[in-house]
């Protein structure tokens, strides 16, 4: 059984670690190997680790290679694994959890950018309750600088002016945006909710 | 008719299989009445349209001669073919059983001499070979078939093709007017011996299988192995009927599949293995390969040798894979696609055909078995509650032939065990 605040205590044996920590993590002992969703990912040839290396390394205690794999950032979920798995393993939602469960150990790939892009997602998500997407698109295409944000700028202007004109995008977005009318009491869900993970994980926030 | 004649001492075998001969001729030879109904126009089931049998690679056609001549030889085996049970009433030692004859519209006076095929023009897909090639809607089922008596195809009732037959035959066999029958039979006990069925490729999206033509099934490629098969035994591709070469074969097609079959087939590695001598034996020259794309092969106990000695044969390899998917060439080629787990290798592997190791259901799933029936979670029979009725052969579980006799034995003892214990109270009372 899983206690609080001891995850030392499992790290001997990552695979229960998986099963108590991570979305879903109890299906990864249904693995067979079969190799059917290594061979159905379209961005399978683009990483090192299929979802079926991943479990077996789960399985070989192999912690460190495979949280800080960045396999699990490569996901778009398009689920073709999940069709396909003969055990109906719920791969997607394994490699998010697996993904979610690196980063609040510190432990996924700096500069990812699955990984980065995920994190200003949620800050700007969470900020008002309500995703600001001119904000959010902008912070992605500045990310790597002003040179690099204005040429992305104007690659894009043309979708941009497009989505203006069928009011799709709200210049006035940028002065804050609109949110919930109850802001406190969502940050008080949120943080409640991450509490409560927390504490499930036996990490300290 | 069979109504006057069946009793409750009587065993009623459903089913004309291997499993269900073998169970019938045990029971009858115990001194035991029996009727044995089969539903198609013949006995043999899906073993007579088998090339070669894995181990020992002999033809079906000698075991089966060996078991209809025993039928023939035993007086207290009744054969009932294209006959079906629509019902069953009452319970163990005293069953009410109601059968449906279709009309075969051939009697038994029937020779076997073919005169009525020659005078029919109609062709029908041919049931025996799945389709594979056509035969006059006159037709003998095969050349063992049991009885040996030709059938008219429902199609051409009512057509000038049922009245040319009809003037065709000089022993007067053909009957037209010949109307389906039921009957109500009395009995002890039920051997269900209605075998499997290949699962339906088609549901298996990934593989193509009904949009490209050069995947077949396995038990297509038994019958392109077959000297007296659509191809007189060459591996000839469907889409242009070029000669295979290079054959690949997808094991657990569809079983071992949450999406299709949850089940192990279990026969079906071995049937793959067996297959790939097929492919040596009809490139003499050494020009065929053989790749197996297998999750592991389960070759259970004996068979290990069998298994060891393909994987010493040149012209097979083993790719450890469940292949993603298929894709299809502009020569007709198929591109294998998947991941090898041995070292974790990517591949898109070309071949010129491919077979599916397709898995066996139970034949019975989907028709409606008495309520009495138990079956496990993939339908196959276990046997009723009250223990008068039992499954035999590949009907209680995915067996290879020997396995499948060693169960039917099984149940004819279960079955003459009923019928003892009925004839004792009887005569107790
Ligand atoms: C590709 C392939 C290759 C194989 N090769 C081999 C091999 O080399 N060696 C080996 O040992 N095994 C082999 N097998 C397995 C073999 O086919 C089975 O073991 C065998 O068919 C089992 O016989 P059975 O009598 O139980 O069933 P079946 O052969 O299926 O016979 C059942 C009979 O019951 C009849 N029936 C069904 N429903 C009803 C009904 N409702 N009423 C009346 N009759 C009914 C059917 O028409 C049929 O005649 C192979 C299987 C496959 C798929
Ligand atoms: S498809 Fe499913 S069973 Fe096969 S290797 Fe992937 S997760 Fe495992
Ligand atoms: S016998 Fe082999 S091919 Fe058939 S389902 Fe079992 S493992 Fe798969």
């Amino acid at each position: 059984m899983t206690t609080a605040n001891q995850p030392a205590a499992y790290r001997n044996d990552f695979l229960k670690e998986v099963e108590a920590n991570v979305e879903e993590g109890h299906m990864v002992k249904m693995c067979m190997q079969c190799g059917v969703c290594a061979g159905s990912c379209p961005l399978g040839s683009h990483w090192e680790h299929s979802p079926q290396k991943i479990f077996m390394m789960i399985r070989a205690g192999k912690r460190e290679e495979v949280l800080t794999s960045d396999a699990m950032w490569m996901c778009t979920s398009c689920y073709n694994c999940i069709a396909r798995c003969p055990r109906k393993l719920p791969i997607t939602h394994i490699m998010h959890g697996l993904a979610n469960y690196a980063h609040r150990l510190g432990l996924a790939p700096k500069g990812q950018p699955t990984r980065d892009f995920a994190v200003m997602f949620w800050n700007n998500l969470t900020k008002t309750g309500r995703v600001n997407e001119l904000k959010l698109t902008l912070g992605h295409y500045f990310k790597d600088g002003i040179g690099a944000g204005i040429k992305k700028g104007l690659e894009m202007k043309g979708v941009g002016l497009g989505l203006l004109k069928a009011k799709r995008l709200n210049p006035m977005e940028i002065l804050g945006g609109h949110k919930l009318q109850d802001l406190a009491g969502f940050h008080a869900i949120v943080a409640k909710a991450r509490e409560i993970e927390d504490r499930r994980r036996g990490l300290s926030s | 008719m069979t109504g006057n004649i069946a009793t409750n001492r009587t065993v009623l075998v459903v089913g004309g299989g291997i499993s269900g001969m073998t169970a019938a001729l045990e029971a009858a030879e115990c001194g035991k009445e029996v009727i044995l109904v089969e539903k198609l126009p013949t006995l043999g089931g899906r073993t007579a349209r088998l090339y070669r049998y894995f181990p020992k690679m002999c033809h079906p056609t000698c075991g089966l001669e060996i078991n209809l001549r025993r039928i023939k030889g035993n007086r207290k085996v009744q054969v009932l073919t294209m006959t079906e049970v629509v019902a069953v009433q009452g319970r163990r030692g005293d069953y009410r059983v109601s059968l449906r004859i279709a009309p075969r519209h051939v009697n038994e006076n029937c020779t076997a001499c073919g005169d009525c095929a020659k005078a029919v023009d109609a062709e029908i897909p041919d049931p025996f070979e799945y389709g594979l090639k056509t035969t006059k809607a006159a037709y003998l089922p095969h050349a063992m078939a049991y009885p040996q008596r030709y059938v008219l195809d429902p199609s051409i009732i009512g057509t000038a093709d049922a009245e040319k037959a009809q003037a065709a035959c000089k022993v007067g066999a053909i009957d037209v007017a010949m109307a389906e029958e039921t009957v109500d039979i009395n009995v002890g006990a039920v051997i269900w011996a209605t075998g499997w069925k290949p699962y339906d490729a088609e549901k298996i999206q990934p593989y193509g299988y009904g949009r490209f033509k050069n995947v077949i099934t396995s038990l297509e490629f038994e019958r392109l192995a077959d000297p007296a098969g659509p191809t007189g035994g060459k591996l000839l591709r469907p889409s242009d009927g070029k000669e295979a070469r290079n054959i690949a074969f997808i094991q657990c097609a569809g079983s071992r599949d949450e999406n299709h079959l949850r089940h192990c087939s279990r026969i079906c590695c071995m049937a793959s293995l067996k297959q790939t001598q097929y492919v040596r034996e009809a490139c003499p020259d050494g020009s065929g390969k053989s790749t197996i794309y297998y999750i592991d092969i389960r070759a259970i106990d004996r068979f290990e040798d069998f298994y060891q000695n393909v994987q010493k044969d040149p012209s097979v390899s083993f790719v450890k894979s469940k292949v993603a998917r298929i894709a299809e060439g502009e020569d007709g080629n198929l591109v294998l696609h998947g991941v090898n787990t041995e070292g974790y290798h990517r591949y898109a592997a070309d071949h010129d055909l491919v077979v599916l190791a397709v898995g066996m259901e139970p034949e019975a799933k989907g028709i409606r078995l008495p309520e009495d029936i138990v079956t496990d979670s993939s339908g196959f029979i276990e046997g009723s509650k009250d223990e008068g009725m039992f499954g035999a052969g590949a009907a209680a579980s995915p067996l290879d032939v020997n396995r499948a006799t060693q169960s039917a034995t099984a149940a004819a003892l279960r079955a003459i065990q009923v019928i003892h214990k009925t004839a004792a109270t009887e005569t107790a009372a």
